[in-house]
């Protein structure tokens, strides 16, 4: 078991393994976000007025603190990247725990925001533009709570250690990447209406 | 990066080296080769279990209402939960596990010379995953309604309501189950493309590389690029299901072609993703027992990537009777037209790779040359379905059956009996024997065909499918009907039947078989350096270095008939 492995030591692309994998991660991510704002789409465009009047109904105040939450911590997460290139744990550390508080502060509005939704009437079940809503949010957000968590760990368990350093990179990678689905989401659910 | 600069020192088996338990070693090894056997052995089990519905179902057909040996009388929910459930198990269960997730965690490394794959652990739990999804699909079966009766297709509203199939628990644990088992070869597809991309051994360039290991990458990556939609049409027709949403339901504002859509989106490619890999054995198998070098290796590349891309543009081929738009039919017609040639380069190229070569007829050579013919039929007959006019006449009859099983079986079952039987000596260190394996090839071949052809003119004469009872049409209740099903359902209990002589074969030959050296089929890839059975670390202290490609067979001026890639040049 714990012989090192020598595959994972080599690098014929010159890339990292563990970038590589990430990068591949977040393709296959893309496609099943993909499939669903599609699909979100292709309905939209059949049922044009009928979600017109639904979508006008989500908060587009907090959907736009949500934005900035996130744009924020995105720049934080960089921050943190730029931190371990200089093998900093103590900033390294600082700039992840300010990004999941930043994460932290999305998901509250974010209960905020389904509380009274789902108080004013508007449940998974009101209508297909809500179902929509809520799982493309939904999916969203729990992408969000597993790149706290996983954040979580790496700043303790690997930056507190001095060991993984590259893996802050790859956290970022994904984070810009729930960053960048949410840019697409906050336009489709409450801009668009 | 951290390469070292003199040779990789590989696993050192001197230090402190402690007898790993039976749960460390069989149960949670991070040894690719061990999670290649957990995959092969569970996918073989279930094909076991698909091949016995096969058996019930068609029992049924050819003898309506009788009581079934083994089973008893089936009655029609049980009837469709069956029929569901035997696609679902051979393309899920049974061709992904085999043909990408075990040979792809057997071959991979060691074809590329490394001693595993990059994320060991993120490997086991891959396998992990998909033993949970067989468990939950098994427990499906047994739960009140019985397992889904839906089609393996899943249409809504058909799949999206419990009192249109009935099966109101077995629909979600269906659903959840084929969710978990994409979980898991996403999980496993995103390590063979990092592990080919980064952890070749030293001179391995692109065109160095085995052709089934670039199917293999190819196909994880197509995978990886259609399962994304449909992951996310699962969740909501999970949510139809159990919750009450109404993503698919017309009534309530959404759209059941949407499911449509999403499904063989990612449903097409699927095909690609199983057969890619078949042909990949096929390739290296007809090389080695042709003893020629692989015909057009580039081609061979450059198709199936071509492929590859055009597998993306067939899907609502299956479809045209759903309310597709006619002038987008005719695209699709187009594209599904175009696709049958990438496919036919690659078959092709396999047939010029014997045209002058000193052919072997081993047991594994005798299969990968019986994937090339059938799998041509089956491929022929999809041009047929291609083409929307005669689709419209065509589409769920038998006829489309018999074309897919002649696509599938080729992949799933004989391509897999092709690689079994020649990749058994690195496996375990011993070869299967050669005369029960011939007999177990003419048994299965010739079955095989003895099942599809009567299914064939049966379609064509309008036969549905998914009918309980024939004799409740009186159209399709004629006698000389009835005959080509029965012809049909005892050519499957002969091709059953000669399964036994392959368990036989390959549990006796474990122990009694005749020792295999390292590299019994004087074959050039780097699987045959390693000993056989390959060890832990797969190649001992020093890691192989590639000086050639994989196929220089019968080079002019060589003592020898093949030259390994991993030998050095005798100028240097």
């Amino acid at each position: 078991m714990a012989h090192q492995i020598i595959a994972t030591s080599r690098s014929r692309t010159g890339i990292p393994t563990g970038r590589l994998a990430v990068w591949w991660v977040i393709g296959s991510e893309i496609l099943i976000f993909g499939g669903l704002i599609g699909s979100y789409l292709l309905n939209r465009f059949n049922h044009g007025p009928s979600w017109s009047v639904e979508a006008a109904n989500t908060n587009t105040f907090i959907g736009a603190c949500n934005t900035f939450w996130l744009l924020t911590s995105s720049l934080f997460v960089v921050f943190a990247h730029a931190a371990s290139e200089k093998r900093d744990a103590k900033k390294t550390r600082m700039w992840i725990w300010l990004t999941i508080m930043l994460g932290g502060f999305f998901m509250g509005f974010k209960t905020y925001e389904y509380t009274t939704e789902i108080q004013h009437g508007f449940t998974l079940f009101t209508s297909n533009f809500w179902s929509f809503y809520y799982v493309a949010t939904g999916l969203h957000g729990f992408h969000v709570v597993c790149g706290m968590v996983i954040m979580g760990i790496i700043a303790e368990n690997d930056i507190k250690h001095g060991r993984n350093w590259h893996r802050v990179e790859n956290i970022g990678l994904y984070w810009h990447f729930v960053d960048i689905i949410w840019i697409f989401l906050f336009p489709l659910m409450y801009i668009a209406k | 990066m951290a390469e070292v600069a003199h040779a990789e020192v590989g696993h050192d088996d001197h230090h402190d080296h402690h007898e790993p338990s039976f749960w460390s070693k069989y149960v949670f090894s991070t040894d690719h080769k061990m999670i290649a056997m957990q995959y092969m052995f569970t996918g073989m089990a279930m094909a076991l279990i698909g091949g016995f519905f096969a058996y019930v179902f068609r029992m049924q057909l050819a003898f309506p209402g009788a009581s079934i040996p083994f089973w008893g009388t089936l009655s029609p929910a049980a009837y469709n939960s069956l029929v569901t459930n035997h696609g679902t198990i051979m393309i899920f269960w049974v061709a992904m596990p085999v043909l990408i997730a075990a040979m792809g965690n057997f071959l991979i490394p060691l074809m590329i010379g490394c001693d595993d794959m990059v994320f060991p652990r993120v490997n086991r739990l891959s396998y992990q995953i998909f033993l949970i999804s067989a468990i939950v699909l098994i427990i499906s079966f047994f739960v009140p309604g019985g397992g889904f009766g839906g089609a393996w297709t899943a249409y809504p509203p058909l799949s999206a309501k419990a009192q249109y199939n009935a099966t109101p628990f077995g629909a979600p644990l269906w659903l959840i189950a084929v969710t978990l088992e994409i979980v898991a070869f996403l999980l496993g597809g995103i390590n063979f493309i990092t592990t080919v991309m980064n952890a070749r051994a030293k001179g391995m360039r692109m065109y160095d590389i085995p052709i089934i290991v670039w199917m293999i990458v190819i196909a994880s990556i197509l995978f990886m690029c259609s399962v994304g939609p449909l992951i996310a049409g699962a969740v909501m027709l999970l949510f139809d299901q159990t919750l009450g949403t109404g993503f698919f339901d017309g009534a309530a504002g959404g759209d059941p072609v949407l499911w449509q859509h999403l499904f063989w989106f990612f449903g097409h490619p699927e095909v690609y993703v199983v057969l890619l890999p078949a042909m990949g054995i096929v390739g290296e198998i007809t090389c080695t027992f042709a003893r020629k070098k692989l015909f057009a290796y580039k081609l061979i590349l450059y198709s199936t990537i071509g492929l590859g891309i055009l597998s993306f543009f067939v899907w609502a081929h299956h479809q045209f009777i759903s309310g597709v738009d006619p002038r987008a039919a005719y695209l699709f017609t187009t594209t599904t037209l175009l696709i049958s040639i990438p496919v036919a380069i690659v078959l092709f190229a396999y047939i010029a790779t014997l045209y002058g070569g000193s052919i072997r007829f081993t047991t594994a050579m005798l299969f990968a040359l019986a994937f090339t013919g059938e799998f041509l039929l089956g491929g022929v007959t999809g041009i047929w379905l291609g083409s929307s006019g005669v689709d419209v006449y065509l589409h769920d009859t038998y006829f489309v059956l018999a074309h897919f099983h002649y696509t599938f079986v080729p992949i799933a079952i004989i391509a897999t009996f092709a690689a079994v039987y020649y990749w058994y000596p690195k496996m375990f260190g011993r070869k299967m024997n050669e005369t029960w394996g011939k007999i177990h090839f003419w048994g299965t071949t010739v079955s095989f065909n003895g099942i599809f052809i009567p299914l064939f003119i049966l379609g064509a004469g309008g036969q549905h499918r998914r009918i309980y009872n024939f004799q409740h049409y009186p159209d399709l209740a004629g006698a000389d009907m009835q005959d080509m099903r029965v012809f049909a359902t005892l050519s499957l209990i002969v091709m059953l039947a000669f399964q036994v002589i392959f368990i036989v074969n390959f549990f006796v030959s474990l122990k009694r078989g005749e020792k295999a050296g390292n590299n019994p089929w004087k074959a050039n890839t780097l699987e045959w350096v390693a000993t056989s059975p390959a060890p832990h670390g797969n190649f001992g202290p020093v890691m192989p270095e590639v000086y050639r490609g994989p196929y220089e067979y019968s080079v002019e001026g060589r003592e020898e008939d093949y030259w390994p890639q991993n030998e050095k040049p005798s100028d240097s």
